[in-house]
């Protein structure tokens, strides 16, 4: 398996793992306008998904499609971070993980505009727009709670608590990311964190959250090693591809 | 994604043929195309928006190559643009055409045509300020299309489609969508 498909099945898992997790907001989100931003974001997510496993099935060359990738894996066979599975949590929790993970992607994305696999650069020229717009929305809406009422801020703090640990991984370097670093195709991972800390401590402060100290740093997604709440996700997401294979409509 | 990628049926040319020229026949595949409306917003044409990158005619077998670009990633209007592409040139006579999708370089905003701006604008749309380099979010004030008031405020920064942010005017008290820069 190349190192090559490797990491663009764990960018498309993200973006697709997250858009899922967003969509379940729909219809339940607190007022109407965060209900069309959320699923907004959402189609976005999936848009960056559909483009990464596309492109991720030919360079695995075992003539699997997006579809396949989606929804014929199990949760083993997945690559996603764990923070993107977790679940929503109230919508504190839903907007730490976004303001962490769009920090991130965006960031991921803006270094992989430089990168030496053309095809892989223009997905992520497309998707960094994006995702400047999804650190914007869950910007604003962190420091809305941070620096707001009581109870806004006591829960806002609680998810920032909650997500963080989660963050570690998305800075962790394995043989894949170091020959693909080698080759100039991705960056570092470790080689992002600073930038990223630069986007997130600010918001943090400026929402007057205490910034959590780096302590216990799950990982294993990369590897497969999941959360038990993907193979929930993954059931309701692939229920239906499953249960009639081929079907269209 | 399955649904995506289903083919779409027929009935749906109608406007999109009509108002490609007819006089022009096999002759004129670009015209053909370029007048291909926007499935989400139907006021302005697929080349209006610089979705439409280049439509090419092979001189020896005659067969068509269109080429567009996506506004956002997760466009769910592409499936719909490709198949009223394909509907468009086969009523000029090249039902064989083939529709290409690129995603570099990225399609942004500044790509929108003026004229594409000034049909946005007559339909209540506010047309997109100029796109910052990088991206960075910009807080320009926004002209309110019904009234011209720069007095406006952004209600959500995502609105009815991928590409639009929903605002209100302060002083005519209208609601109105903005095409945000990207």
């Amino acid at each position: 398996m190349s190192d090559l498909f490797e990491f663009v099945l764990r960018l498309g898992d993200d973006a697709l793992v997250a858009a899922q997790r967003l969509a379940e907001w729909t219809t339940r989100a607190p007022e109407m306008e965060e209900d069309v931003a959320l699923a907004n974001i959402a189609l976005d997510q999936l848009g960056a998904a559909r483009l990464l496993l596309t492109y991720a099935g030919e360079l695995e060359g075992a003539g699997r499609d997006e579809d396949a990738l989606a929804y014929l894996r199990d949760d083993r066979e997945f690559r996603n971070c764990l923070l993107v599975e977790l679940p929503n949590g109230d919508f504190a929790v839903t907007m730490a993980k976004l303001l962490f993970l769009a920090a991130y992607q965006r960031i991921q994305y803006d270094r992989l505009v430089a990168s030496s696999d053309e095809r892989l650069a223009a997905i992520a020229a497309k998707a960094r727009k994006e995702s400047a717009y999804h650190l914007d929305h869950a910007t604003v809406w962190v420091k809305r709670l941070g620096d707001g009422t009581d109870q806004s801020h006591r829960r806002m703090q609680a998810a920032v608590d909650q997500i963080w640990p989660y963050t570690g991984e998305l800075f962790a370097a394995d043989e894949v990311t170091a020959r693909l670093d080698e080759q100039g195709v991705v960056p570092a991972p470790a080689t992002l964190r600073d930038e990223w800390l630069g986007t997130v401590e600010p918001v943090l402060t400026e929402a007057t959250l205490t910034r959590p100290t780096d302590d216990w740093g799950p990982a294993g997604g990369r590897d497969g090693v999941h959360t038990e709440h993907l193979g929930f996700l993954l059931a309701e997401f692939q229920v239906l591809h499953r249960a009639h294979p081929g079907a269209s409509w | 994604m399955a649904a995506a990628s289903a083919p779409a049926p027929a009935p749906r040319a109608a406007e999109a043929v009509a108002s490609a020229p007819r006089a022009a026949a096999a002759s004129a595949p670009r015209e053909a195309v370029a007048a291909v409306v926007d499935p989400e917003i139907r006021v302005v044409t697929i080349d209006d928006l610089g979705i439409l990158r280049s439509v090419q005619e092979d001189p020896d077998t005659g067969r068509v190559t269109v080429t567009i670009t996506p506004t956002y990633t997760g466009c769910p209007a592409m499936d719909v643009i490709r198949a009223d592409i394909r509907r468009a040139l086969a009523a000029v006579g090249h039902p064989e055409a083939e529709v290409h999708t690129v995603h570099s370089p990225a399609w942004s905003t500044d790509w929108i045509s003026e004229v594409g701006r000034a049909k946005l604008a007559a339909a209540g749309i506010a047309p997109p300020a100029p796109a910052a380099p990088g991206a960075v979010p910009l807080t320009l004030a926004v002209r309110c299309p019904q009234c011209g008031s720069a007095e406006t405020e952004q209600v959500s920064r995502f609105g009815s489609t991928a590409c639009k942010a929903l605002w209100r005017c302060r002083s005519c008290r209208e609601p109105f969508d903005n095409v945000k820069a990207l």
